[in-house]
């Protein structure tokens, strides 16, 4: 598996560490119910197709990265930075 | 009081020869990490354009004036060879690394086939000519990894100096087993 | 025996082998193989289940049945070698396998007699009862009659290599389809990889004889393969069969680099390739197929292109009378070879009724083979057509049931094959693996001249998805004759007729799965173990499956096939693995007082990646608590140094630098004033302790965070996803500077005393209270000095940069020397820590809370940290929490364990009753006791009660007091004055 870094190109697997869903952009505000930090720590979806999770380019660039891909075809369909604004979206 | 003998971080190990290949120390005199602030950026390359003749490089790539040096060493950080990085206090977070690092000079003509069996990136000229700087992997460990005119600089931990050396050695052994 | 005039090998050298003992000759150019069938040599192995007497099938590495162990220097050996892919060399030494006591005589051929009781699902079936029997008796000796070579037993001392490679176009195999491919892409400019499986590029140009441009198609190959040799991006790769396809344009493949010589002299045995491509072409042919009928698996029954191949490429008559049984015009051409080669073939046998005639031989038309005869090699075969059945006599029968493109690659990634009835076979189903373009023989085009225009064709396609421009170079003019196939699968009425070689599965145990109801081809493969020997069924997967479906009346295609998966051929895990071996496991990290350290004899233990000195013994002492009770001792009397550069430390800075720390942090940093350390604790987000550590305020938004040694990289990676993925606005810029600072602890009542003799600037106490940070000189040189400590006691942390860490660090034991103090090691370092109630990673192991470690006030209620609102849920704080508390036995004497669960008084050891457990033990000379820090179910409420600690491992049960955890000076004054 490669993984095309926005800054550094594309690189292969080992050089990345992987997190999660990128749920964990959206981090509840102070004061939030407990549903809420159960949903953005726990609940998941477990999709049989286009997925987007976080990889931190941590043998590289540092960066963290949010990677679309697909885990039917383990096609990589877009990675982008998650300190961009629209990342989170 | 006491008297401090300074050690570099590859006392005794180096230089190496096997076959066409040579690997030897290379540390700059300084190593300076720069982190532009928030919204400096165009002030850093300024401020560097204006002090050595550099600028902040691109990703992957690197900047050179006389001795001065600047190599990029990831997401928003540089790493400032063989220049005083006062011009740049208050533009960029600065930290000494010239001891953290054991710079490690690969020269020879097979030098990117010797890399090419620990580290799983491109290095051919096409891909990784004169004035390219990345940070991977080298085996299991970090590295900074710039072009330089006959080989490849490649920077790692000092503390792993032993294991790099000892990874790099063995495989320009093989190469020169090969022929 | 040797063909006079014929094959490639290299008749002015000899070379001398033996095979199970004895003395043979061959010549360089030869396999295994093609050497010990010149010498007349036919039985080399035993089979699997019933160790039936077997030969050489093929000429590749998809050999079943020629499997030997090869011997080498040191007492090493190679078990499950291919005959027909091993070369030769001088000295070569390989004995046969899964036999005993010798190939002739076999004792567990026995099995074979019992074949009627060994069918499909017979372990199943007979194993079953009693159930006692599973383990002690069944399982043993099935484990012993199992398998085919043995292992050496000893370390494999030999070197293997992994490397990478990246190119434009990657070309699979060097046949015409191969070498059109890659000369396409070359001369276009293309950075190319040609990857060969076999010693030599030509594929079967090797060994099968026809022109290509006028002249002969070895010729043909040598001028292209002499023009890509001079082009400076191709790359011609012998000995490396390409073995997986995956992601992303990364392909693997095995090189091996040194099999083939006497003495590697260095190199490596193997080499493990990950490849990345921007196009593969994949030219890997096709593998010729048997024919399943009555006792096909003498030796001297092989494929009817390997006895080409032997006859061509190595010059070899694999026979004296040749009989050739086949479904297709292979034949003709191979009785063709034959006779050319003055060797007598003695019979053709057609199953075709209106197969075409030519030659001067025995054509039986719409005949098949009934049956063969000879124990230890063929006699004669029995041959039935329209006319009846006769024998015929013959010791080398070549068999071609077809041939199946080599279609393996394209479907690792899940691709399935698909069926063309007009070759009877299997073709890469479109696009199969993205980027991975079949062509020739591996995408079922079977003529010379198609194979040349397919590459083409390939190469084209693979240029234009690279965005370049080919112009296109005439074609060679070569044979293009048609390829005439009637599937025959498995002759009727067999008794005993093979398909699968390697694992003894005969047409009769597939129909009986199908019988059973193992219909699916995925239940037939695993109940018969068809396809999964080390050939995974390269010669029988498309029989069997083909036979399966005649038994449960399906058509081919919709019985389908198994899943290939990689590797092609079998790898060493040794090469997928290749230098992470012992030093090469991991890095190794060493400290500048590494040297010093050893110099005085200490022990070094991995702490992470690190060595650290276990302790610092001195003459006399006769074990490690002699040592460690003395440096415990000296640094609560007078003085000790340890080494504390291991512990992780991040520069921060930027204006938002404070607010930052106060996110990452339990407790409040932006409030810290520069030349101040505080404590501070961190949360993952679910509410559990991640790390904890001290952090120094060096100056306006500046600060020096240190972590634990073992969780350095974990913070580093944390840090950069709260700053990055949660507040990426923030100006706070921070770079790990572990490596830069060479930092040791000086600790004890004389530490003061110990730093004042080396710095350049005696310390103000007044200017340096308990956290108090600043920088230092020391011989002039700039350092930083924190007064913090790890021990209780009064103590500084000095930092220098590394270049001055191993002069400071003997320095500073030198001069604790002379106080009565020293250095100190990881055992002391413990044991001062355990007396003050100090958690590391022993108690902070990931399932444990703020309020489990009592820490629960360090969560500032002022503001929002990571972990905040996990941690206050209910269930992570409360008394049903095992909470962090201090264990004194009741006699001092009495040794504990960590690990050990706690009970209370009176209640039987088992789980249901456990209260909590050990996390920490040591012998505190301090306190002339062991102690203890644990977790015990609502611990806090419970000092004074006596609790029952059981470990069952060391068989230890010990009455102890609960209490604090802080054993020594619970107020701190040590520390502080």
């Amino acid at each position: 598996m490669r993984i095309p870094c926005p800054l550094c190109g594309p690189r292969d697997r080992r050089e990345f560490y992987y997190y999660g869903a990128d749920d964990y952009l959206r981090r509840p505000e102070e004061g939030a119910p407990p549903e809420a930090w159960d949903a953005y720590l726990h609940l998941r979806d477990n999709p049989a197709g286009v997925t987007r999770d976080l990889w931190h380019h941590e043998m590289g660039c540092s960066a963290w990265l949010v990677v679309t891909r697909n885990t039917v075809t383990h096609e990589v369909i877009s990675v982008r930075l998650a300190s961009e604004k629209e990342a989170a979206k | 009081m006491a008297e401090l003998i300074a050690l570099s971080a590859t006392e005794g190990l180096l230089p190496l020869t096997h076959g066409a290949l040579t690997l030897a120390g290379a540390a700059p005199d300084r190593i300076t990490s720069v982190q532009p602030f928030k919204g400096k950026e165009a002030a850093v390359t300024k401020a560097l354009k204006a002090a050595h003749g550099l600028g902040f490089p691109a990703p992957g790539r690197a900047l050179a004036k006389g001795d001065a040096r600047i190599l990029w060493t990831g997401r928003g950080q540089a790493f400032l060879l063989n220049a005083d990085p006062a011009p740049l206090a208050g533009l960029a977070a600065l930290t000494d690394q010239t001891d953290a690092w054991a710079t490690l000079r690969l020269t020879g003509p097979a030098a990117d086939q010797a890399l090419a069996r620990l580290v799983p990136v491109d290095l051919r000229p096409a891909a990784f000519g004169a004035g390219s700087a990345i940070r991977t992997g080298l085996n299991h460990m970090m590295a900074v990894i710039a072009r330089v005119d006959d080989g490849f600089d490649i920077m790692v931990f000092r503390s792993m100096a032993a294991t790099a050396i000892h990874e790099l050695e063995t495989v320009m052994k093989s190469l020169a087993a090969r022929g | 025996m040797r063909l006079q005039g014929k094959g490639l090998i290299d008749r002015t050298k000899p070379l001398a082998f033996r095979f199970d003992g004895t003395q043979y000759t061959g010549f360089a150019g030869d396999t295994l193989a093609s050497a010990l069938l010149a010498n007349g040599v036919r039985l080399v192995g035993r089979s699997f289940k019933y160790h039936r007497p077997r030969g050489i099938l093929t000429a590749g590495s998809e050999e079943p049945n020629a499997l030997v162990e090869v011997l080498e220097a040191g007492g090493q050996q190679t078990p499950n070698t291919r005959a027909t892919v091993q070369e030769l060399y001088e000295g070569l030494a390989a004995r046969s396998q899964n036999r005993f006591p010798s190939l002739k005589r076999d004792l567990l051929a026995v099995n074979d007699l019992m074949s009627p009781f060994f069918g499909a699902g017979f372990y199943y079936k007979t194993f079953m009862w009693p159930r006692a029997f599973w383990e002690t008796i069944y399982e043993p000796a099935i484990r012993r009659a199992a398998g085919l070579g043995k292992l050496s037993g000893k370390h494999d001392e030999a070197l293997y290599e992994k490397a990478f490679a990246f190119c434009d176009v990657l070309v699979i195999g060097s046949g015409p389809a191969g070498l059109m491919a890659a000369l396409t892409a070359a001369r276009a400019g293309a950075e190319v990889i040609l990857a060969e499986e076999d010693s030599r590029m030509g594929g079967r140009l090797l060994s099968d004889a026809g022109e290509i441009d006028g002249q002969e198609g070895l010729a043909w190959a040598s001028g292209v393969l002499a023009e890509l040799r001079g082009l400076p991006n191709v790359r011609l790769m012998t000995r490396t069969t390409v073995t997986g396809a995956y992601d992303g344009g990364t392909l693997s493949a095995l090189e091996r680099v040194s099999h083939h010589l006497a003495d590697p002299a260095g190199r490596p045995r193997e080499c493990f390739w990950r490849i990345v491509a921007g196009r593969a072409v994949l030219a890997a042919g096709a593998l010729e197929r048997p024919i399943a009928f009555e006792d096909n698996d003498r030796p001297g029954i092989m494929l009817a292109s390997a006895v080409r191949s032997y006859v061509n490429r190595w010059g070899v008559a694999p026979g004296r009378k040749v009989t050739i049984f086949a479904n297709n015009d292979t034949a003709r051409q191979t009785a063709d070879v034959l006779v050319a080669a003055g060797v007598q073939v003695a019979a053709v046998i057609d199953s075709r009724a209106d197969a075409p005639t030519t030659g001067d031989y025995r054509l039986y038309r719409g005949a098949t083979i009934v049956g063969t005869q000879g124990r230890h090699g063929l006699e004669w075969i029995s041959v039935r057509d329209a006319n009846g059945e006769r024998r015929v006599e013959t010791d080398c029968l070549a068999v071609s049931g077809g041939w199946n493109p080599t279609v393996h690659l394209t479907c690792h990634m899940n691709g399935r094959p698909v069926w063309n009835p007009e070759i009877a076979a299997f073709v890469p189903a479109e696009n199969a693996v993205p980027g991975l373009i079949p062509c020739g023989a591996a995408a079922g085009v079977f003529s010379t001249a198609g194979c040349l225009a397919d590459g083409q064709r390939a190469a084209l396609a693979a240029l234009d998805a690279l965005g370049r421009k080919a112009p296109t170079l005439a074609l060679p003019k070569a044979e293009d004759g048609t390829y005439a196939i009637h599937p025959l699968w498995a002759v009727e009425g067999a008794r005993r007729a093979w398909l699968d070689f390697a694992n003894d599965v005969t047409v009769k145990d597939v129909k009986l799965a199908a019988q059973e109801n193992f219909s699916s081809v995925e239940h037939m493969k695993r109940y018969t173990t068809q396809g999964m020997a080390p050939d995974q069924g390269k010669n029988s997967n498309v029989g069997a499956l083909a036979v399966l479906a005649d038994a449960t009346g399906r058509a081919i295609p919709e019985t389908g096939t198994t899943t290939f998966r990689p590797p092609f051929v079998p790898t060493s895990i040794a090469a997928m693995g290749a230098g992470g071996r012992a030093a090469g496991f991991a890095p190794q990290r060493f400290t500048t007082s590494h040297a010093a350290s050893v110099e005085r004899g200490a022990p070094m233990i991995e702490a992470g990646l690190w060595y650290r000195p276990s302790y610092f013994p001195r003459p006399g002492e006769t074990n490690w608590r002699e040592s460690c009770d003395r440096e415990v001792q000296f640094v609560r009397e007078r003085v000790g140094v340890c080494d504390v550069s291991t512990l992780g430390k991040i520069d921060i800075q930027g204006a938002d630098a404070g607010r930052f720390l106060d996110l990452v942090y339990t407790n409040t940093f932006s409030t810290l004033k520069p030349g101040r350390v505080r404590y501070g604790l961190m949360l993952r987000e679910d509410g559990h302790v991640m790390d904890d550590g001290t952090t120094a305020c060096l100056g306006e938004n500046h600060y020096l965070m240190t972590t634990t040694t073992a969780a350095a990289g974990l913070v580093m990676r944390h840090l950069e996803f709260v700053h990055q993925a949660l507040h990426p606005d923030w100006d706070v810029r921070f770079i790990s500077v572990t490596e830069q600072w060479a930092q040791f602890a000086v600790a004890g009542p004389r530490s003061r005393d110990l730093l004042n003799s080396i710095l350049d600037e005696k310390l103000k106490p007044e200017d340096w209270p308990f956290m108090a940070c600043g920088p230092v000189r020391v011989g002039g040189v700039a350092g930083r000095l924190f007064r913090i400590s790890f021990s209780g006691e009064h103590a500084y942390e000095v930092a220098v940069p590394a270049r001055y860490g191993a002069a400071l660090f003997r320095d500073l034991v030198a001069r604790a020397e002379t106080m009565g103090g020293g250095a100190y090691g990881m055992e002391a370092l413990n044991v001062l820590r355990i007396e003050k109630g100090l958690i590391t990673h022993a108690e902070i192991h990931g399932r444990t809370t703020a309020f489990d470690i009592g820490a629960e006030k360090m969560i500032s209620a002022k503001k929002d940290c990571i972990g905040k609102a996990a941690a206050a849920r209910p269930g992570m704080i409360g008394p049903d929490r095992d909470q962090l508390v201090g264990l004194r036995p009741l006699s001092p004497g009495k040794a504990i364990g960590a690990g050990a669960h706690l009970f209370k008084q009176g209640e039987a050891a088992k789980r249901e009753n456990d209260q909590g457990y050990v996390t920490s033990v040591c012998w505190s000379p301090t306190l002339d006791s062991h102690l203890g820090l644990a977790f015990l179910r609502n611990g806090r409420a419970r000092h004074g009660e006596t609790i029952r600690l059981v470990d069952h491992m060391r068989k230890t049960d010990v009455l102890c007091e609960v209490c604090d955890p802080v054993f020594l000076d619970p107020t701190g004054g040590r520390a502080r004055g």
